[in-house]
């Protein structure tokens, strides 16, 4: 039930993109094709889930023991980092045509803030879900939580990238073409997921 | 122009600015340290005064079980006679988690609360902060004659204007500390 | 000062505005603009590293292997976003508290990164320096505009100084309005930028 709760949190009541803004710069960039919107989201799924995995347990078994909790930022995105280059090299592997079609985004996985945001967020802040007591996630609950952020992350810009294709053939006044329209509508469907709160 | 990418290079220079750069942050966090607590102190300290009668020594944290929930407070003293406690207290708002500061004097009436972090949606729930009509009814409340949960509830509390999500987890908030203060007492 | 060094300086006024033309670090820019001296502090927070961390790369990159120079600018950057964040916490903790988790976030703002990558790493020392100036400048400005536009729709007042009693269109101070305010701000300065 707990995790449920958390899920639909993360996903649509305090959505990570709609809601608290972060990862605006690739969502702009990659959301005007519904195909690299879907590549995206994949790679970045992969990368929050672990990349909080494992900051998670450095926090807890290194940072925490030795008192290093000041080194936590840098330490987190060295993770991050390694894990993008990783996940670069695969996909070179495995599917050359979506390596191409990221291009420039992918290393720039490394600077969406929704990887380190969700990272952070999930050492340092008390979450409360459902009624429940204020209180920090365990391993468990930070994956979960990791990986539903994602997923709500994913949505939006799959949502916002079919939208987008749509725009692009309607005749808006040359002033608003491409960005300014793009983030009016972001605004607008900020306003119909504002509809969630208060769910959980 | 750069040095050449092979392997002792690559792992010299990044030992080198790790090294580099730990060690400076880590002058930082001592030099840094002292200023921050008290910064933190200072916090605490004027959010439990803004609660209590004037006068009186706060003591450190200490805390309390009620319900098999921990929670954290204070008491302010006069020699040995206690003036008032102050109680944190944490409820779920609409938005998230809304957290109070509540005060209660030893004859068990509420002296006064304040809203210590809250995430209320701005100009509805946000209003607990700024609706002086409804912080302002918890101010001398005794629990002993009124009950601390909303009209709608058969309580004697107002509630804010299309909040009454808020103004519950408010109440709450005050009742749960002062269960914790009867707890306190009962030791 | 040469014309060529008050070129880069005031490049990031207006020709390479990071928030308006360049697009770059849209997080901190919708995320913190609430009220106008929210948006002005995360602007100064932003130009401190900014201006640091080109000078310290413009400094170290000849000696950094091409390979790992984005880890090693990244560790520089995040040691100076640290830095920040001790003397935030120390000596203006309300700021702190209200930015809260955007202070960390800079070390992922694309534009200090990218002002690394693109000009840092290949200009000198004193170049660099004016080119995070501008640019930190430039971002502290379109924050401060952002933030000062949805203070006074969404609250009625300007930094800090309420003229209507009341709430205002509350919907500016709310995620959606943010993007709806960047998203006109932009218009308006497409339309401006062609004029001139």
């Amino acid at each position: 039930m707990e995790y449920f709760l958390i899920i639909i949190s993360a996903i649509f009541v305090n959505n990570i993109m709609l809601a608290q803004f972060l990862g605006t710069c690739p969502f702009i960039g990659v959301s005007s094709k519904l195909s690299t919107a879907t590549g995206m989201s994949g790679a970045v799924v992969f990368v929050i889930t672990f990349a909080t995995l494992v900051t998670y347990l450095i926090n807890k078994f290194l940072l925490i023991p030795f008192g290093l909790e000041f080194l936590q930022t840098i330490a987190f995105i060295l993770v991050i980092a390694t894990l993008v280059q990783i996940v670069e090299i695969v996909l070179k592997k495995i599917s050359p045509s979506l390596y191409q079609a990221l291009g420039i985004f992918l290393p720039l996985i490394t600077t969406n803030c929704a990887v380190l945001g969700v990272a952070l967020n999930v050492v340092t802040k008390e979450f409360t879900f459902g009624g429940g007591a204020a209180h920090m996630l365990n391993l468990g609950e930070s994956v979960v939580y990791a990986f539903a952020t994602a997923i709500g992350y994913g949505m939006a810009l799959i949502l916002f990238a079919g939208l987008r294709e749509h725009l692009e053939l309607n005749d808006v006044p040359k002033q608003f073409k491409g960005v300014p329209i793009a983030l009016i509508t972001c605004g607008i469907l900020a306003m119909a997921f504002m509809g969630f709160s208060g769910l959980v | 122009m750069a040095a050449k990418s092979n392997l002792t290079n690559m792992v010299l220079c990044l030992t080198a600015v790790c090294l580099v750069c730990s060690a400076l942050l880590g002058c930082m966090y001592a030099l840094t340290k002292a200023p921050i607590d008290k910064a933190n102190a200072d916090i605490l300290k004027a959010s439990i005064g803004a609660v209590l009668p004037d006068g009186g020594d706060i003591s450190d944290a200490r805390e309390v079980k009620v319900g098999g929930q921990p929670s954290e407070y204070y008491v302010s003293s006069n020699g040995d006679e206690v003036v008032a406690y102050a109680i944190k207290s944490t409820t779920v708002g609409f938005g998230g988690p809304l957290t109070l500061m509540v005060g209660i004097t030893p004859d068990g009436n509420v002296y006064n609360t304040s809203v210590l972090s809250h995430t209320e949606t701005p100009g509805l729930g946000a209003k607990c902060t700024s609706d002086e009509h409804f912080y302002s009814q918890f101010k001398g409340f005794d629990p002993s004659q009124k009950i601390l949960s909303v009209k709608k509830d058969g309580g004697d509390v107002d509630a804010i204007t299309a909040s009454t999500i808020t103004s519950r987890a408010y109440s709450l908030a005050v009742k749960n500390a002062v269960e914790a203060f009867k707890t306190i007492k009962g030791e | 000062m040469s014309k060529r060094k008050l070129n880069i300086f005031t490049k990031g006024f207006f020709k390479e505005n990071p928030t308006f033309v360049l697009l770059l670090g849209l997080c901190p820019t919708l995320a913190t603009t609430t009220s106008a001296i929210n948006g002005l502090s995360m602007g100064l927070a932003t130009l401190f590293v900014l201006v640091l961390s080109n000078i310290v790369i413009s400094a170290i990159a000849p000696l950094v292997p091409d390979k790992v120079h984005i880890p090693v600018y990244i560790v520089v950057i995040a040691t100076f976003v640290t830095i920040l964040q001790f003397a935030m916490q120390a000596y203006t903790p309300d700021m702190y508290k209200t930015l809260g988790l955007f202070i960390p976030l800079i070390v992922v703002n694309c534009i200090v990164l990218g002002r690394a990558e693109a000009f840092a790493s290949k200009n000198g020392i004193v170049d660099s320096a004016l080119d995070g100036l501008g640019i930190g400048f430039g971002f502290t400005m379109s924050l401060t505009v952002l933030g000062l536009v949805r203070e006074i729709l969404g609250s009625g007042s300007a930094f800090g100084w309420k003229f209507i009693s009341g709430d205002g269109l509350l919907v500016f101070v709310m995620a959606p309005g943010a993007f709806i305010a960047l998203g006109y701000l932009m218009v308006l300065f497409n339309k401006i930028a062609k004029k001139s």
